[in-house]
């Protein structure tokens, strides 16, 4: 059979699908459903048309049509079914946990880059209060002074419904960019992430230290202890996915760097949802309730560390049914 | 076929052609997505900084969405496209062909933070540059490919004239080199498509204008026109 004659032949089974694939793609009704019905035969055929087309090398406007012609049906018939809320609830009723506990090498890995620097300069500052100096310049050091100061003409006056918000939207902004920083820079063979790790450990370190040698126990620790339980350990998390990320490009092992690469890709950003999660979490904690005045610092140590208990039992204990997989 | 395609086999077992797009409309593509970005942002700026500290909280969030969700978003419910993509004809595609998911999506819009280093995209420059599909870090990540959403290069059809015989047997290759040849001549300056045509001198036995019609009349013969 020649082109033409090929052409002609088939011509009404293409347009057929290509008009079946323009209706699909719009919006469903009663008529697009009768329609896919003839969806995969139609496009069977197509697949068909184009191998021969191929193999008896006819022109480049046949076979690029028909390529094209294909992919669409390619595109339609592969496209991911919507996100169902089982595959969410399986993911936090224990998926999650049973991730971080399977990549249990990054997390500890992550926890030490992140909490050694802050325990040695939070100890470091508590000795030494001009090591500050050293990470933060005189304002900013003031200004903290002035915010955690019990004798602040601020302290114990309720901030307004309004700053909240205003507060929400600053850590919404703040702390999960860093949480995705920290992650997406891990694919520079791990550096990005340890620097944000250990930067971050670094900074809030000193902090801790100076307002606590400084006396400002209950201003301070009553007000981070809460939000700090999702936060201090999605930042952790983040690490721990950027990390893995890093680690697949440096020892691929078997698999070639780039399947190395995406496998591990496509473990940290389960992670990431994780981490997505609790940073939203710890942002409403800090802005609604780690400043309201009103409560005393006891409760919000009793909060906080209940708060603590929680994580850690979620990350110990939940979806252990899922380990072996 | 040319260098730039990439073949993905599919499970029906014919393979699809995509065509990679390459650094310059994505570019493009990127720079209208901002644009629109930062006209969202105008308005929603306009609109909630009425609300004081509530309203700045409300558009903190906002930007924070837009900035990191926005291309996510319109990859996953758009077919992998954004408006930009779209203006450029570009679509996300997951390796194997198939439309880009959840997944995928986010990894390569979270590690557009390293491409993006050290300033205007060196990093995913640099990557772009060392492997054949155009990848940037975050494709490289994700398993993604961006490519052209229709691969029709060759919209010319070969002009319709007398077929006449060739002087010699040719092989199926040659017979396509000439239909293509036929094709693509449109496109081409006269004097160039002359000058290619003359190539083919001794089998023509023509030379310029003549040897270009002497290979139109073999393409109709090849295609069956008889």
């Amino acid at each position: 059979m020649n082109q033409q004659d090929f052409e002609q032949r088939n011509e009404p089974v293409w347009k057929e699908l290509d008009a079946v694939v323009t209706a699909l793609g719009k919006k469903v009704t009663p008529a697009s459903i009768t329609l896919s019905a003839k969806f995969p035969q139609l496009y069977r055929q197509v697949c068909h048309d184009l191998a021969i087309a191929r193999e008896r090398q006819y022109t480049t406007h046949v076979i690029d049509r028909l390529n094209l012609l294909m992919m669409q049906g390619h595109q339609y018939l592969y496209s991911a079914r919507a996100g169902n809320i089982t595959r969410i609830m399986h993911f936090l009723g224990g998926g999650f946990p049973a991730i971080i506990r399977r990549e249990w090498r990054y997390f500890w890995l992550a926890f030490v880059l992140f909490y050694l620097p802050a325990i040695i300069m939070g100890l470091a500052v508590y000795y030494w209060p001009q090591m500050i100096y050293t990470l933060l310049d005189s304002n900013t050091v003031l200004q903290m002074d002035w915010m955690y100061s019990p004798e602040a003409p601020h302290i114990g006056r309720e901030r307004g419904a309004d700053d909240d918000m205003l507060m929400f939207g600053h850590y919404i902004q703040n702390n999960i960019g860093i949480g995705f920083r920290t992650f997406a820079s891990g694919i520079l063979f791990g550096i990005g992430s340890i620097f944000f790790l250990l930067f971050n450990g670094l900074f809030i370190g000193a902090i801790a230290g100076y307002l606590t040698q400084r006396g400002y126990i209950d201003t301070f620790w009553s007000f981070v202890i809460g939000h700090g339980a999702f936060e201090l350990t999605a930042i952790v998390f983040s690490g721990m996915a950027g990390l893995k990320l890093g680690f697949a490009l440096l020892a691929p092992g078997r698999k070639t760097r780039s399947r190395a690469l995406v496998d591990a890709a496509q473990v940290s950003i389960k992670i990431m949802y994780g981490v997505i999660g609790m940073l939203v979490i710890a942002a409403f904690l800090e802005a609604f309730w780690s400043s309201i005045k009103l409560i005393s610092p006891n409760i919000k140590y009793i909060v906080g560390a209940g708060l603590w208990a929680l994580v850690i039992v979620y990350f110990l204990f939940f979806g252990r049914a899922q380990d072996a997989d | 076929m040319l260098d730039s395609y990439r073949e993905i086999e599919t499970p029906e077992g014919v393979e699809l052609l995509l065509r990679p797009a390459g650094p310059a409309p994505r570019a493009l593509a990127w720079l209208a997505d901002v644009f629109i970005r930062s006209i969202v942002y105008m308005m929603v700026g306009m609109f909630f900084s009425v609300f004081g500290r509530f309203g700045t909280g409300v558009i903190m969030i906002v930007i924070f969405l837009l900035e990191w969700f926005y291309p996510v978003l319109f990859e996953i419910y758009w077919q992998g496209e954004t408006p930009g993509k779209r203006w450029m004809g570009l679509r996300v595609l997951n390796d194997n062909g198939t439309p880009v998911s959840w997944g995928p999506s986010l990894i390569r819009n979270l590690l557009r933070a390293v491409d993006f280093l050290p300033l205007f995209y060196g990093f995913g420059l640099i990557s772009m540059f060392m492997n054949r599909d155009f990848k940037r870090l975050g494709d490289l990540a994700a398993g993604t490919i961006v490519t052209y959403k229709d691969n029709l290069m060759h919209t010319s059809v070969v002009p319709q004239t007398t077929a006449s015989t060739p002087p010699l047997a040719l092989k199926l290759e040659e017979q396509r080199a000439i239909i293509n040849f036929a094709e693509r001549s449109q496109r081409l300056t006269d004097v160039r498509a002359a000058e290619l045509a003359d190539i083919l001198a001794p089998v023509t036995g023509a030379h310029g204008f003549a040897s270009i019609q002497r290979l139109y009349q073999m393409a109709n013969w090849f295609l069956g026109n008889r």
